[in-house]
């Protein structure tokens, strides 16, 4: 028996589309299509075993939207935060000062207005907005309609800024390869510990705003030691987006995410 | 999901529903209560009962192996106190079972 999920490593692999159920032999594992068991119950009632995620069907599309990008050698990063730490200055800032060097897409996500898609495409830039109206996040399906109007080319970089929101946004994968938490130093350091599901689903960590530390209260060690807490692999870039101080960093961590996304060939 | 089941089994509504609920998948269990009324009005879930199943959560220790309960993401490992956690239990957020008539 298997040590890590114990599946027997006896039973031989078939896999068949649910509208053809001839079994195609492969060796190991049985892949065999789940149909919900239904019980008849008296007065012709019937209890359907369903054991499914609510959120299948934005998982599933964003699964789709992760193997879309990684075929085209997309890198999708989804960018999170609470509203006004500074993800759409982050955005222009890098937009301008890497123009020539990376191909760049944008996803604009806000409940109203085009304000945000307005200052990106003055960095002509290509991008779509969302507007969710009434709704706190961004989900996969959105993500899927965006991509058929931007048509991002190969080897480019997506942008999606997501709405100001660190709760929502959290529980909804997009089909990103990275999320980017963003959190600036007029906030409370505390805020992984308030919003731990958010920090704990990022890989990176930046800190914008650095400029005004000597004005306000923010310890970033102690933001850092809070964020570690909850996601020990979470990396961190300290960075101000008036100033410059620290951009390179982060331009250095696009570069990499570009260098190291899998190609396929 | 419920409207789809029970246009499918050419029922008319759902009598029970048992939803699996994890500690961490981030759902307020008072939230869902006071949201749940209006969201099923006027479809086949307004007269079912609901049944909540709550799933604790649960991680293991990546540096000791030790499983133990958690309240929170930022737990750490009661023995060793390594930070360093996989959750195994409590991301949960299913429908288990439907009841149609």
């Amino acid at each position: 028996m298997c040590a890590t999920c114990g599946c027997d490593s006896e039973a031989k692999i078939s896999i068949h589309r649910i509208d053809q159920p001839e079994s195609l032999n492969l060796g190991n594992i049985k892949f065999i299509p789940v149909e919900p068991k239904i019980t008849t119950l008296p007065n012709g009632r019937k209890q359907i075993d369903l054991e499914q995620d609510i959120l299948l069907k934005n998982n599933l599309r964003a699964e789709r939207n992760r193997r879309f990008f990684l075929a085209k050698n997309i890198v999708a990063l989804n960018l999170v935060s609470s509203p006004g730490s500074g993800k759409t200055s982050l955005l222009e800032r890098t937009l301008h000062d890497l123009k020539g060097q990376e191909n760049f897409y944008v996803i604009e996500g806000d409940q109203q207005t085009s304000n945000d898609a307005d200052r990106i495409a003055a960095t002509q830039v290509p991008v779509v907005q969302i507007n969710t109206g009434k709704g706190c996040h961004l989900d996969a399906e959105m993500i899927w309609d965006a991509i058929q109007q931007l048509k991002p080319a190969d080897n480019s970089i997506l942008f999606i800024e997501n709405i100001g929101n660190l709760v929502c946004p959290a529980m909804f994968d997009l089909g990103e390869q990275k999320r980017v938490v963003i959190i600036s130093v007029t906030e409370g350091d505390d805020k992984p510990l308030k919003y731990p599901d958010m920090f704990q689903s990022s890989q990176l960590c930046i800190i914008n705003k650095i400029d005004l530390l000597p004005y306000v209260k923010f310890d970033v060690e102690s933001t850092k030691r809070y964020a570690r807490k909850i996601n020990p692999t979470n990396q961190f870039i300290e960075l101000s987006c008036t100033s410059g101080e620290g951009l390179g960093k982060w331009y250095e961590w696009l570069k990499k995410e570009m260098i190291e996304a899998p190609v396929v060939v | 999901m419920a409207e789809e089941k029970v246009k499918e089994n050419h029922a008319t509504s759902v009598e029970s529903i048992d939803l699996v609920i994890g500690d961490l998948a981030g759902v307020d269990r008072q939230a869902l209560e006071f949201a749940w009324y209006s969201a099923v009005e006027n479809t086949v879930l307004q007269m079912a009962k609901k049944n909540i199943i709550h799933v604790p959560a649960k991680a293991k220790c990546l540096e000791c192996d030790c499983e133990f309960e958690i309240k929170e993401l930022y737990d750490s490992c009661p023995l060793c106190a390594e930070p360093l956690l996989q959750i195994v239990q409590g991301k949960e957020l299913q429908i288990k079972s439907m009841v149609l008539n």
